[in-house]
């Protein structure tokens, strides 16, 4: 019987296992209302913010704004969001795969790259990748803060004012449903045009006090609610994946333990078998 | 004939205050009270803490207080971006009136570590929490 304890044991740790993936699971289904309510709450802020970004960019105005732009691409920022922690399948992976294919693209046109972190992985992934890292920032926990991604947003809108990157984006995973994720790779800057297509002709707005004061401070705010809301999505995202994933974890503990249950049971059969033919050929032997 | 009405969207950076045609619209802009009708032409302000009020369809009323923010007007559209935005009713008299008192005392007594823009910014919140509160009364 010594192969039967040994499967035993590995048994028992197994449904330990399975004990804290079940258990993660469920918090992260807990989590993931609640993150995905947030989502939903802050959404139209970002959406109305982005209607009201594209009339900006469509209209004539007086003053042009460096944000509405396009300039000759010489360095190209990326703003990544990640997650903090892992074991959330392949979250990660999928955002920084269409990073690093996003890269590649800017690279063979002559493009140099700049990017900053938001969560901890995409610090981790930067930090080997070699990436030009210009900002970090981590550990927003459930509640993501917009002060948190204002630090990180204002390196980058300084170094575009600067003239050191001349396009700028944001990564993040768009919520779809629990089941899929998808990366996104949307550009913040120059500010891309509305499609609405009513607005066709020269127009500007009238303005209250002062066209640069303003603009100044919606493209400002512009930025930063879409980082936020990427940031939120991503979170919102970063439960479900992980949700799914510990499930696929438990259900494979399940059935290594059966598996594991049924080479136990044929091993100790096998040990009863061979003890009872040892004392059947012991008894014709006296 | 039913009035001409304009689609108005009030969002604040937590959730979707308002969604739907409206009338006219009143709001505190940073150069004075505005009033925005359907067809006005494109505008874009700064909006001081204080009321919005709307004139939903068929001459329904609704007063929602807001901290700040910006004011797009479209012929078609027109869009409240606030910072902070609380509909009138949630409004808590006691708490503004608090907050008040708290901001005068403030700037009637500094302390060491006094910022007085902070305070006059909360006063004026405040104060616009109350008038909003007021004008709900009438």
């Amino acid at each position: 019987m010594s192969g039967g304890k040994e499967i035993k044991t590995k048994i028992g740790s197994i449904k330990n296992t399975q004990k804290i993936t079940s258990a993660m699971e469920m918090v992260a289904a807990s989590k993931m209302k609640k993150a995905q309510d947030r989502m939903a709450s802050s959404r139209p802020y970002a959406e109305n913010m982005r209607k009201v970004i594209g009339h900006i960019a469509k209209g004539s105005l007086e003053f042009k704004h460096s944000y509405l732009e396009e300039r000759e691409v010489k360095r190209v920022g990326y703003i990544v969001v990640s997650t903090d922690r892992g074991l959330c399948g392949g979250l990660n992976a999928n955002a920084f795969k269409a990073v690093t294919k996003d890269v590649e693209k800017w690279r063979n046109q002559g493009a140099e790259v700049s990017f900053a972190a938001l969560g901890s992985k995409a610090s981790a992934l930067f930090s080997k990748f070699g990436g030009d890292l210009v900002a970090q920032a981590s550990a927003f926990g459930d509640k993501p803060h917009l002060q948190d991604v204002i630090g990180p947003v204002k390196v980058m809108l300084d170094m575009y004012d600067q003239g050191k990157i001349d396009r700028l984006f944001v990564v993040y995973n768009k919520f779809v449903n629990t089941m899929s994720q998808t990366p996104m790779i949307d550009q913040l800057l120059p500010l891309p045009a509305s499609d609405e297509e009513e607005l066709g002709h020269r127009w500007d707005y009238i303005y209250e006090p002062d066209p640069k004061v303003l603009l100044e401070a919606l493209m400002v705010r512009y930025v930063e609610s879409q980082v936020y809301q990427g940031v939120v999505e991503n979170i919102a995202c970063e439960q479900a994946a992980r949700m799914v994933a510990m499930k696929a974890a438990t259900d494979n503990a399940g059935n290594l333990i059966d598996e594991l249950q049924l080479v136990f049971n044929k091993a100790r059969q096998a040990a009863i078998t061979q003890e009872l033919s040892e004392i059947v050929s012991g008894a014709q032997a006296v | 004939m039913a009035a001409m009405t304009v689609h108005l969207d009030v969002v604040s950076a937590e959730n979707m205050m308002f969604s739907g045609r409206v009338e006219s619209i009143q709001v505190t802009g940073s150069e004075g009270d505005l009033g925005i009708y359907p067809g006005h032409a494109p505008l874009l302000t700064a909006i001081k803490p204080g009321m919005v009020r709307i004139v939903k369809q068929h001459g329904h009323e609704e007063i929602m207080y807001v901290a700040g923010g910006m004011l797009e007007v479209q012929p078609h559209n027109v869009t409240v971006l606030a910072d902070t935005a609380i509909r009138g009713e949630d409004l808590d008299e006691q708490a503004a009136e608090a907050a008040k008192k708290q901001a005068e005392e403030a700037i009637a007594n500094p302390g060491a570590d006094f910022n007085y823009a902070e305070a006059a910014a909360e006063l004026a919140n405040a104060i616009a929490q109350l008038r909003v509160i007021k004008t709900m009364r009438k």
